[in-house]
């Protein structure tokens, strides 16, 4: 079993003057797909960006791969996709992917590799901005996927995507996760959730659950995520 | 620092340019037609032309360079590209630089049009050579790039970007010797005049149309300028910022 890829212990962020991560603490196995769940505004893009080193005033300890969060050993390791698809508009697919792999310093034989897993082959020569936002999205994945990264860090990268393109993207999470990296997939949906190895469930800040999907919905008493969800708010609020 | 980033950075920057067609016309073509505008207005009094044509091709180029890259970086942050870079093998100052890079190339051809134009069609007269004159011009154009690498380094938004023009440009185009040679500046205005980067690529300009070369007295206003780059990229390094709030 492979050790832990990601551990966080008290992690708070402050923005503004507002707390949005409450003291949150879990490890992440390496080899697995976590899921991150939980409504918008919970705090996921920002425990997202203080994984991968891009979040300021962020007290606590988040360890990356053995390395603290942000460490410059750790650039190039993770491969992260934000919300918005990150590329650029005025760029093909496959330009943006020879650059980004030019900064990786990887092979640029890759390119056409991780357009073909993210299935954009037939649009790899079109500009990025002439795309749908599916494709668009898919395009950004692909320039994580660059390398092969030890840690993919993905910030919603399913939401608008169709339901036989959303199955493809977890099948390939779980290739990828079996052929050793580490996956952290954040989204809204928590039809999504049965798809993952273990899930974290967050709520304004906070860590509701961390478990897998089997034991979260017996421990609930239930065999809906969101039916799941809901129980271990009110539990929480009748604790207090 | 590393080449090869420095180098992927510019040569996309470059790509980018190539698909935006405006945007180059208005790097290369605009500083030649303000320049002939300038040209026309005086017409009637030609030595007025040859006093301010000079160092009209110091400030025209880099004002327009420092107003395009201001919202360089800034396009990079609010599209997340910057966000992804920064978790990437990429250096601050290999970011700056692929920028700078890029445009320094774009500045070439840039003074290449206005130097030929402002010579050739337009007459106008310096006892300098040409060349001097055109590598002067290309400094000028980078040193706009670099102000305004840093002015969109220190910008959160790009709205904030474009009201570092006139806060950052227009003292020194005041203050340049442009509309009042700088030995006639209040003593104070002179002093304040004496640290503004534009002052000295005004005064380089100035010297190789007086005819003095860059060994004899331009060559220091010259390496000023260029240490005004240098400082600006590196500065601009320091202050962006990988986390942000």
């Amino acid at each position: 079993m492979m050790k832990n890829a990601v551990s966080c212990r008290d992690l708070v962020v402050v923005r503004g003057d507002r707390e949005v991560l409450r003291g949150v603490g879990f490890d992440i196995r390496g080899g697995s797909v976590t899921g991150l769940l939980g409504p918008s505004g919970c705090g996921k893009t920002t425990l997202i960006r203080a994984i991968v080193g891009l979040q300021a005033r962020v007290t606590g300890d988040i360890s990356v791969l053995g390395l603290p969060a942000g460490a410059p050993k750790l650039r190039g390791r993770i491969g992260y996709v934000t919300q918005e698809p990150s590329v650029y508009g005025d760029l093909t697919v496959t330009e943006n992917l020879r650059f980004f792999a030019a900064v990786l310093g990887v092979p640029s034989s890759d390119v056409e590799r991780v357009v073909e897993a993210v299935d954009l082959t037939s649009h790899a020569d079109a500009r990025v901005d002439q795309l749908s936002g599916g494709q668009r999205s898919r395009a950004s994945l692909a320039a994580a996927l660059l390398g092969s990264p030890e840690l993919l860090v993905l910030d919603e990268p399913t939401v608008g995507l169709d339901p036989v393109l959303r199955r493809d993207l977890w099948n390939l999470f779980h290739e990828l996760a079996d052929a050793g990296s580490t996956l952290l997939v954040s989204s809204h949906v928590m039809d999504e959730a049965s798809r993952c190895d273990r899930l974290l469930l967050m709520r304004d800040g906070e860590l509701l659950a961390d478990d897998t999907p089997q034991d979260l919905l017996l421990s609930a008493g239930t065999n809906d995520i969101e039916q799941a969800f809901l129980t271990l708010i009110e539990r929480k609020a009748g604790a207090r | 620092m590393t080449p090869r980033v420095t180098f992927a950075v510019a040569a996309r920057v470059l790509a980018q340019l190539r698909r935006d067609h405006r945007t180059v016309a208005m790097l290369i073509v605009l500083p030649a037609l303000l320049v002939s505008l300038m040209w026309w207005m005086f017409t009637d009094s030609p030595m007025v032309f040859d006093r301010v044509g000079g160092p009209l091709l110091a400030v025209f180029p880099s004002i327009i360079m420092f107003v395009v890259t201001s919202v360089a970086t800034l396009r990079e942050r609010s599209s997340g590209t910057l966000s992804r870079l920064f978790t990437m093998p990429m250096g601050k100052l290999d970011f700056l630089l692929g920028y700078a890079l890029a445009f320094a190339l774009i500045a070439v051809v840039q003074a290449l049009a206005v130097v030929s134009i402002a010579l050739y069609l337009l007459d106008l007269d310096i006892q300098g050579a040409a060349w001097q004159l055109g590598v002067v011009a290309v400094l000028d154009g980078v040193l706009g790039t670099a102000l305004g690498l840093f002015a969109s380094a220190f910008a959160a938004t790009e709205f904030q970007a474009v009201q570092m023009m006139p806060a950052v440009m227009i003292p020194q185009i005041l203050l340049c010797g442009l509309l009042v040679p700088r030995d006639q500046l209040p003593t104070v205005l002179h002093a304040v005049s004496d640290v503004l980067p534009l002052s000295y690529a005004v005064d380089a300009v100035l010297g190789v149309a007086k005819g003095n070369g860059f060994t004899t007295g331009t060559g220091g206003d010259t390496l000023v300028v260029l240490g005004f780059i240098l400082a600006a990229l590196g500065l601009g390094a320091a202050t962006l910022r990988r986390r942000t709030a």
